[in-house]
C-alpha cells in the first residue's frame, strides 16, 4: 500500500515537453510567473490560455491530471473570489442587504481567480514533465553560477536527492512503528486533538532515532564511496543544451516578452 | 609483497567508552595479510570487533596503534585515503542506507561520478556492474521498490562500478530473508571466482563461511583461530566454546562420532556426509 506512492506527480512520457532539457522547462515557468503578474488585461490571458492548452497537449498529459493540481487549492481561490466580489466598487449590479455586487469586481474577481488557475496549472506542467531528479539536477545547474557568492548549489541539490530517497523508505517504517504500536494497544485515532498530538509521541521517538541512525550510517556508506562534495564530481547523465532547447527558451522569452510589453504599449 | 592486497601490522583501535569512561579496544593487536584473489570469511558474534576491522581496513577507522596498508598505502596517509577507498570497496549490513540516488542506475553511478570519471565510462561501468549481479532489467526502477536481496545487489554493483580490486563485505546477508541470502552469496561468489576480486567476508552465519579459502574467527578484539573452513570447523568443541555454532551437517558429524558412528572430522556439505555414510 505505502509502497505505491509515487513522489511529486511525475507523469512519465517520452513527449518533446519531457525531453526539454529542465533548466529550460525552469526558466520557462519562471517567464510564465513573472509576465502573468504583469497582465492586467483579460485578452492576453488568452495567450496564455493557449500556451497551457498547447503544452498539455504536446506532453501528452491527461488533461485531468493538470486539474487536479487545482483540487487543494480550490479553498484559496474560492476566498479571493468572494472577496473580490464583495469588496471592489464600482457600478453597482445588484445589493443584497449589506452586500453589494458590482460589476468590476465580478470581473476582478475572475480575472483573479483566473490568474491564480492558470499560476497552479502552469507550475504543475513543470513537475508533470520533470521527473524530481532532472528537476533537482536542473536547479543544481541553475544555481551553480551563484556558487562564487558561497551559495552551496551542490548541497542543496543533493540534500533534495537523498530527501527524495527516503520518503518513501521513512514512511514504510512510519507505518511499521505505528503497527508494531498498535499491536501493544496504542491509540491513535480516538480522542480530542490534544490526545490525539500526545499519542503520536511514542510514534515520533523512534521515527526520529531510526531516522538519525539511518542519516549516520548513509554519510559513513557515501564516504566509503569517495564522495567529498560537489568539486570535480561527474555526472552519469550530464545535462546538454541542444539547439531544440535553444530555439524554444528563445521563442518563449519572445512570447513572454511580448506579454510583458504588452502591458505598457497595448499591443492587443 | 606484490601479491598482497591488505596488511595490517600489530594494529589495534580503542574508542571511548561513554558507559564504562574509559578507553574500550574493540581490536587489539591484530597482524593479518590478505592475499589478491583470496576468499576470506571473518566470523565472530556481536561486539567481537570484526565490523571495527571491516571499518580500519579501507580508512573510515584509523587504527590508535599500528597501521594498515592497502596496497602499500597507509591508511594514515590522507593524500591516498580516496585511492585506497577505491581500491577496497565496502558494503555494509542494511542495504537501505547505502542507496543514495532515487533511480538504480544513478545509486551505482554515484561512486564513479565521485571519482571525477568521464559520462561514457560511467555508462559503460554501470552497465557492466548491473550485469555482473544480474540487475540489469532493473536498471530504471527505483530502488524502494525492490526487494532486500536486490536492494543489497544494487548497492554491491555501486561498489564495483568503482572497479575496486578488493571488496569488503560488513555482514552484508544479516538483514535479509534466506531467499536474499542466497542471491548475495552467489553474487559473493561470482565475484571471487568469476571476476577475481579479492573478497572480505564478515558475518555470523557459519553456512556463508563453507566456501572461504580461509577464516579467520574473532573474540574480543583479537583472531582466536585461523585456517581452512575444514580445519576451523573440524574442532567443533572449540569453535562451540566461543559461543558460535558450526555449519548444521558439520553438526550433525561431530553428534553421529559421538555415537560411536564411523565418519570423518572434517565434513562440510550434505555430499560429503551422505558418501561416508
Amino acid at each position: 500500500m505505502l509502497k505505491d506512492i509515487t513522489i511529486g506527480q511525475y507523469f512519465p512520457g517520452d513527449t518533446f515537453i519531457h525531453k526539454l532539457d529542465p533548466r529550460i522547462k525552469i526558466l520557462i515557468i519562471m517567464m510564465f510567473i513573472v509576465s502573468l503578474f504583469f497582465i492586467k488585461t483579460f485578452k492576453p490571458y488568452l495567450l496564455i490560455l493557449a500556451f497551457i492548452l498547447l503544452s498539455v497537449w504536446l506532453s501528452k498529459v491527461p488533461f485531468k491530471l493538470v486539474l487536479k493540481g487545482l483540487k487543494p487549492l480550490i479553498m484559496i481561490i474560492g476566498i479571493t473570489f468572494i472577496i473580490n466580489v464583495l469588496l471592489t466598487k464600482g457600478e453597482v449590479l445588484f445589493q443584497i442587504g449589506p452586500l453589494t455586487i458590482t460589476k468590476e469586481g465580478l470581473s476582478q474577481a475572475v480575472f483573479m481567480a483566473l490568474r491564480l488557475i492558470f499560476l497552479i496549472t502552469g507550475t504543475s506542467l513543470l513537475t508533470l514533465t520533470t521527473s524530481p531528479i532532472a528537476l533537482t539536477d536542473g536547479i543544481e545547474k541553475l544555481l551553480s553560477p551563484f556558487k562564487r557568492i558561497g551559495l552551496p548549489a551542490h548541497e542543496l541539490a543533493m540534500m533534495m536527492t537523498i530527501a527524495l530517497r527516503f520518503i518513501p523508505t521513512l514512511m514504510e517504517e512510519t507505518d511499521k512503528i505505528m503497527k508494531a504500536q498498535m499491536a501493544r494497544g496504542a491509540d491513535f485515532e480516538s480522542g480530542n486533538i490534544i490526545n490525539r498530538a500526545r499519542n503520536l509521541v511514542p510514534l515520533l521517538v523512534p521515527l526520529f532515532i531510526n531516522a538519525f541512525r539511518r542519516a549516520d550510517e548513509l554519510a559513513i556508506a557515501m564516504e566509503a564511496r569517495c564522495y567529498r562534495g560537489g568539486e570535480h564530481r561527474t555526472r552519469l547523465n550530464e545535462l546538454k543544451l541542444n539547439h531544440k532547447d535553444v530555439l524554444t527558451f528563445i521563442s518563449m522569452g519572445l512570447f513572454f516578452g511580448f506579454i510583458i510589453i504588452n502591458r505598457y504599449i497595448q499591443l492587443m | 609483497m606484490s601479491n598482497e592486497i591488505i596488511r595490517l601490522e600489530n594494529v589495534t583501535f580503542e574508542y571511548n567508552s561513554m558507559v564504562e569512561g574509559g578507553q574500550l579496544k574493540a581490536v587489539e593487536g591484530i597482524d593479518l595479510s590478505v592475499k589478491k584473489g583470496e576468499y576470506l570469511v571473518v566470523l565472530g558474534h556481536n561486539g567481537s570487533g570484526k565490523s571495527t576491522l571491516a571499518k580500519l581496513m579501507n580508512g573510515l577507522l584509523l587504527p590508535t596503534e599500528g597501521d594498515v596498508y592497502v596496497k602499500d598505502m597507509n591508511t594514515k596517509d590522507e593524500d591516498k585515503i580516496w585511492e585506497i577507498r577505491q581500491t577496497a570497496g565496502m558494503v555494509f549490513q542494511n542495504p537501505d542506507n547505502q542507496i543514495v540516488a532515487t533511480i538504480v542506475e544513478e545509486d551505482v553511478a554515484f561512486g564513479p561520478e565521485n571519482q571525477g570519471i568521464p559520462p561514457e565510462e560511467i555508462r559503460k561501468r554501470v552497465d557492466e556492474a548491473l550485469e555482473i549481479v544480474e540487475m540489469t532489467e532493473y536498471k530504471k526502477h527505483a530502488p524502494h521498490l525492490l526487494s532486500g536481496g536486490q536492494k543489497q545487489r544494487v548497492a554491491i554493483a555501486g561498489i564495483l562500478a568503482m572497479r575496486p580490486e578488493c571488496i569488503i563485505l560488513d555482514e552484508p546477508t544479516a538483514m535479509l530473508d534466506p531467499n536474499g541470502r542466497v542471491e548475495i552469496i552467489d553474487t559473493i561468489k561470482k565475484l571471487n571466482k568469476e571476476e577475481g576480486k579479492t573478497i572480505v567476508h564478515i558475518t555470523h552465519f557459519m553456512d556463508e563461511a563453507v566456501e572461504a579459502d580461509r577464516i579467520l574467527i574473532m573474540e574480543q578484539g583479537k583472531i582466536v583461530m585461523e585456517g581452512s573452513p575444514r580445519e576451523i570447523f573440524s574442532q567443533v568443541e572449540r569453535v562451540k566454546s566461543l559461543g558460535l555454532d558450526v555449519p548444521q551437517v558439520t553438526e550433525l558429524a561431530y553428534e553421529l562420532r559421538k555415537e560411536g558412528i564411523q565418519v570423518p572430522t572434517n565434513i562440510l556439505t550434505i555430499e560429503e556426509l551422505v558418501k561416508a555414510l
